[in-house]
């Protein structure tokens, strides 16, 4: 196959494949089940590192007198979460704050890696490394999205049993639609209620974020001086996207949270 | 030409519910965005100082609406012009009978 004039079955195709490091022989390529995705972990490592010393930077650097525009602008991100986190949430938690920060502030950086160039990454991989498939936005994986939503959930439901205790919160799985009498239907519509989340939580995510990349890389098949057209109004269109995801996941994280301590 | 017709079978079903998968998305997004818009401009009308709150609550029903067609889209449209799983079988099929 050929790296710079690939088919159009080719190039899609070559967008779809992760860089993956097989976890048998250490060598890249797919290791069914022992499969590390190495641009999802590396990109999403290093932006979440870079949120961390942003936010560390402002917040050691704050002062109570005039702010500057840094400090500005990172407080009114925290704000916002902070408001929402207190219009939703009234139990008492100390964690669920810098959560909701962290997953909205994290996701929402993750996602805008959408608006880099679709082949601006691997070209540069592939003239540096022979490295052909490398895809840009780490959202645009299923494996990070979903664990983003199973520890979620998992923290949902220790939540749960943390505050309700053992006794109160058997008797809300066993007993609450129906009634102590139907426990083993009431047990199955809880579980598939505690499946579903996670479910909807990251496919939402992930096919918002797919249907977004998948657009930018028709896009790419048209000529090069008409792409700014289609590419500019998508683009726009996909910022709104993306910081609207960032939400809905932040808020859904709130809301589950909030459940689980009612 | 046997393998010509199964291919071509297999391509038109493909076609179709590609289509399905795209339109009944848009279908379902823009009926629910309709109402959406609707109900909201109606509560901007009878309470307008409630129009901030309301309208950081339409955005995230709109994201919640937009998901599932996202993902359906998605999958239209990687049946469109990704490689088709549904046709590589029998492609690998005829390549194995072929040898």
């Amino acid at each position: 196959m050929n790296f710079f004039h690939p088919t159009s079955g080719e190039y899609i195709q070559q967008h779809l494949n992760y860089l993956q490091l097989n976890l048998h022989t250490w060598k890249i390529g797919n290791g069914g089940f022992w499969t590390l995705n190495l641009d999802t972990l590396s990109l999403s490592i290093v932006v979440g590192a870079g949120f961390l010393l942003l936010f560390w930077l402002a917040a050691r650097k704050a002062t109570n007198g005039l702010p500057s525009k840094f400090q500005n602008c990172v407080e009114m991100v925290v704000e916002f979460v902070q408001n929402l986190v207190k219009e939703n949430f009234h139990g008492r938690n100390t964690l669920i704050g810098p959560l909701a920060l962290t997953i909205f502030v994290w996701v929402f950086l993750l996602n805008s890696l959408d608006l880099i160039p679709v082949d601006l990454f691997s070209t540069i991989l592939y003239l540096i490394g022979g490295i052909s498939d490398f895809r840009a936005v780490p959202t645009d994986d299923p494996n990070l999205t979903f664990a983003l939503s199973i520890s979620v959930c998992c923290l949902v439901i220790f939540y749960s049993f943390k505050v309700k205790g053992m006794r109160l919160y058997g008797k809300e799985v066993f007993c609450t639609p129906f009634g102590p009498w139907l426990f083993p239907i009431n047990f199955i519509f809880r579980l598939i209620e505690e499946g579903v989340k996670p479910l909807s939580l990251s496919l939402r995510l992930f096919g918002n974020m797919f249907a977004g990349e998948l657009i930018f890389i028709l896009i790419a098949f048209l000529p090069w001086w008409l792409q700014w057209t289609v590419g500019g109004v998508w683009s726009v269109f996909h910022i709104l996207i993306i910081a609207i995801q960032a939400f809905i996941f932040m808020m859904l994280t709130i809301i589950y949270l909030s459940m689980a301590h009612e | 030409m046997e393998l010509a017709q199964l291919i071509a079978q297999v391509q038109s079903v493909t076609v179709i519910s590609a289509a399905l998968l795209i339109c009944v998305a848009a279908v379902g997004t823009a009926l629910s965005f309709g109402m959406l818009g609707g109900k909201f401009l109606e509560s901007i009308a009878r309470q307008p100082e409630l129009a901030p709150m309301l309208m950081m609550r339409m955005f995230l029903m709109a994201g919640l609406i937009d998901a599932f067609a996202a993902i359906s889209v998605a999958t239209g449209l990687l049946l469109f012009f990704g490689k088709n799983p549904l046709l590589l079988e029998i492609i690998n099929a005829a390549a194995n009978k072929i040898g």
